[in-house]
């Protein structure tokens, strides 16, 4: 009778688990893998026999002082580009609840437009507006002839500022949805107690608001750790002399491009953790601050 | 506790089971298969391809003339993504095409693959095949193994612009060393305008500097290597080409450069003489052969070219051997010249267009004078995709290492990937 209480949650878990297993346990599966394969392309088209060498993909990949130093600017740039996005998306959800339906229809459509455009495009639009010679931004400044890809952080400010761009619609919107949840005259309150509007965010909207922060937080984190597109295209493939090559593009280059795709697979395994690891640390977090999400 | 370390043990063993897909390697063919039906032939793509596409369906009207109930389908494939492509074909040899086209710089990877059939025995039966020059045998050979007919060649020299060759009172320079002197003054002069134009991430534009100082790709750190590498750099510089616009320039910008009259002399194809006709230089430079150390010697230009081959996976390989050896013959590939301006690969056909176009004369001098190509080894795909000697030489541009420090570490990353 026990055993069978305990086991029928099971069943009805069954075809959740199906879904998952298939399209989340079985890739990340054969990518842990691949990872401790000798695995190119002639193993792909059968010219050469699957060889297993255990750790021999991850040795080669920290043993390269190349690959450190692509992590160390990820996880900067990634950083960055986060709490810009928070920011702007924040401040600009503030803003929202404070203007009037006219200007707040354009601030909606416009971030929503900003969200619609494909990466590539984005990004090689950006790249038009901001071209040395022919530059609309660099004819407007008077600095025609300045390469704003020559110097890292120039060329890393500009990709984090399309990839901003990108991203904080979302976290705009959701805010925006979370503040208006918020009930009226808890801010009411607060007004009449004397806090200004700094102090009105800070204090209350913000602890409100966060579990949904956290959520845009953590896809932010994940995001912009991941960032190819904007980097790919902008810096054409990793800048000068790989000055803002990110862990992605890494990857794709030192893997993917060149048909390694065990050491690819390290790479994605190694993402993988990092990402987990942020995420499950930032959720203890988040418990610890008495908080359930 | 116990059963349920059996599940996953069982669980574990019928994951392993399932090992990542590989496909069997295929029988190599170049006979036999339905004589009938669509043959698939994959062309790349060019930029200003209506040329080309208008001479390869002559060459379609005439194979489907001569072989009833066949058609030929052409996919003309986007060069930058041609990789990811022929991967695709490796792997799922229902969607493979039967001829194609390819880079003779990316036989290594493919032949590694395993991808293209053995054209030994269409060779044999071939009766153009004995005008081909050991030289282009030799880049479509891998590891003794002819997997493919070259089907033109492209080579590199100086253009230069006569207009301010004139103005100025400069002779087209006999040496690099003079090359790098008429660059500067041109610069000097002009300062509107790059003395040559150079960029980091061309390294075929680079390779002639290193050959002709005596280095090699395989071993860059020598000095001979070094000291090529470095006059190339030094062009890099305000007073030629500033890096703040040229350190991350590609080959194909540099032809931009040149043709919007932005430069002064460029390292060009033969095959971008259609994009400088269409810019302002038009009518206003002259070619000659990119100069060695010495007076009257010339720098080893890179042999690039494209080859034709037949994929293993091919489902009609009989009808792949007819078209192939009619697009390679020396009456297309006279006409591919004077379509797109690629150098025939057959002795007949090139001396040919030799004769009656004085244009080629610097780039048959040039190939005439020897010419180099890249190490056959696939490997040199790693080193190409993780750009390595871009970023060497951009390194050295933008001063963010010695040519020491770059060469060693070029040299150590290609050492590795040669290896493997």
């Amino acid at each position: 009778m026990t055993r069978n209480k305990t086991r029928a949650p099971l069943w009805l878990l069954l075809p959740a688990a199906v879904v998952l297993g298939g399209l989340f346990l079985y890739p990340m599966y054969q990518l842990g893998l691949l990872s401790v394969l000798d695995f190119t392309q002639a193993q792909v088209s059968g010219g050469e026999p699957t060889r297993f060498v255990g750790a021999e993909n991850y040795s080669d990949l920290f043993g390269d002082p190349r690959f450190w130093s692509v992590l160390g600017a990820t996880v900067v740039f990634a950083a960055g580009c986060v709490i810009a996005t928070l920011a702007v998306g924040a401040g600009l959800a503030v803003l929202l609840t404070r203007i009037s339906r006219v200007p707040r229809l354009l601030l909606s459509v416009a971030a929503m437009a900003a969200w619609a455009v494909p990466a590539v495009s984005g990004s090689t639009t950006w790249m038009f507006l901001f071209d040395t010679d022919l530059g609309f931004v660099n004819q407007l400044l008077g600095i025609e002839g300045f390469n704003w890809m020559y110097d890292r952080y120039t060329a890393f400010a500009l990709v984090g500022a399309v990839v901003v761009w990108a991203s904080f619609p979302f976290v705009m919107v959701t805010l925006y949805a979370g503040i208006e949840a918020i009930p009226k005259s808890v801010l009411e309150a607060a007004s009449l107690d004397g806090a200004n509007a700094w102090r009105a965010f800070w204090q209350i909207m913000v602890p409100i608001l966060r579990p949904v922060l956290a959520i845009v937080v953590i896809q932010s984190i994940i995001w912009d750790f991941k960032v190819f597109t904007q980097i790919y295209v902008m810096t054409r493939g990793g800048g000068l002399a790989g000055q803002n090559l990110t862990l992605n593009v890494y990857a794709y280059q030192q893997a993917f491009a060149s048909s390694e795709y065990g050491r690819g697979a390290a790479i994605g395994v190694v993402m993988m953790l990092i990402l987990l690891a942020v995420t499950l640390l930032y959720l203890r977090t988040l418990r610890r601050s008495g908080e359930q999400l | 506790m116990k059963i349920r370390l059996a599940a996953a043990a069982a669980v574990t063993l019928a994951l392993t089971a399932c090992a990542p897909s590989t496909s069997a390697p295929a029988e190599t063919a170049t006979d036999g298969g339905p004589t009938t039906g669509a043959l698939k032939v994959w062309l790349f793509d060019e930029p200003n391809r209506a040329p080309k596409e208008a001479v390869v369906n002559e060459a379609i009207t005439e194979f489907t003339g001569s072989h009833p109930d066949t058609t030929v389908e052409i996919q003309y494939i986007p060069v930058d993504t041609r990789s990811e492509r022929f991967k695709g074909a490796f792997n799922d040899p229902s969607s493979a095409p039967d001829v194609v086209e390819y880079g003779n710089t990316d036989l290594p990877e493919y032949a590694a693959a395993g991808g293209l059939a053995d054209l030994a025995e269409v060779e044999k039966s071939w009766s153009e095949a004995k005008d081909l020059s050991a030289d282009a045998k030799a880049s479509a050979t891998y590891e003794g193994t002819l997997l493919g007919v070259p089907w033109y060649l492209g080579v590199r020299a100086l253009y230069y612009r006569t207009d301010v060759f004139e103005e100025l009172g400069l002779k087209p320079p006999a040496t690099i060393a003079e090359l790098t002197t008429t660059a500067r003054q041109i610069r000097a002069k002009k300062p509107d305008m790059y003395g040559i134009a150079v960029g980091g991430k061309y390294t075929y534009g680079a390779m002639p500097f290193v050959w002709a100082n005596g280095g090699e790709l395989t071993d860059l750190d020598s000095d001979a290597a070094k000291a090529g590498l470095e006059t190339y750099t030094d062009l890099i510089a305000a007073d030629n080409c500033p890096p703040q616009n040229c350190a991350d320039l590609t080959g194909g910008k540099t032809v931009e450069l040149f043709a919007s009259g932005k430069a002064a002399m460029g390292i060009l194809g033969n095959f971008n003489r259609a994009a400088v006709d269409a810019g302002v230089a038009k009518g206003k430079y002259a070619v000659v052969p990119l100069p060695g150390t010495t007076a009257g010697s010339v720098a080893p230009a890179f042999a690039g070219g494209n080859n034709l081959g037949i994929m293993k996976n091919a489902q009609r390989p009989a009808l792949a051997r007819d078209f192939l050896t009619l697009l390679a013959s020396g009456k297309y590939q006279a006409k591919m010249y004077d379509a797109m301006g690629n150098l025939p690969t057959l002795k007949p056909a090139s001396d040919e267009v030799a004769a009656k176009d004085a244009f080629v004369k610097p780039f048959i001098d040039t190939i005439g004078a020897g010419t180099k190509f890249v190490p056959l080894n696939p490997g040199w795909g790693k080193v190409d995709a993780s750009a390595v000697l871009p970023t060497m030489i951009e390194k050295v541009a933008t001063g963010k290492a010695t040519v020491d420090e770059a060469t060693a570490e070029a040299a150590k990353q290609i050492d590795e990937a040669l290896a493997k």
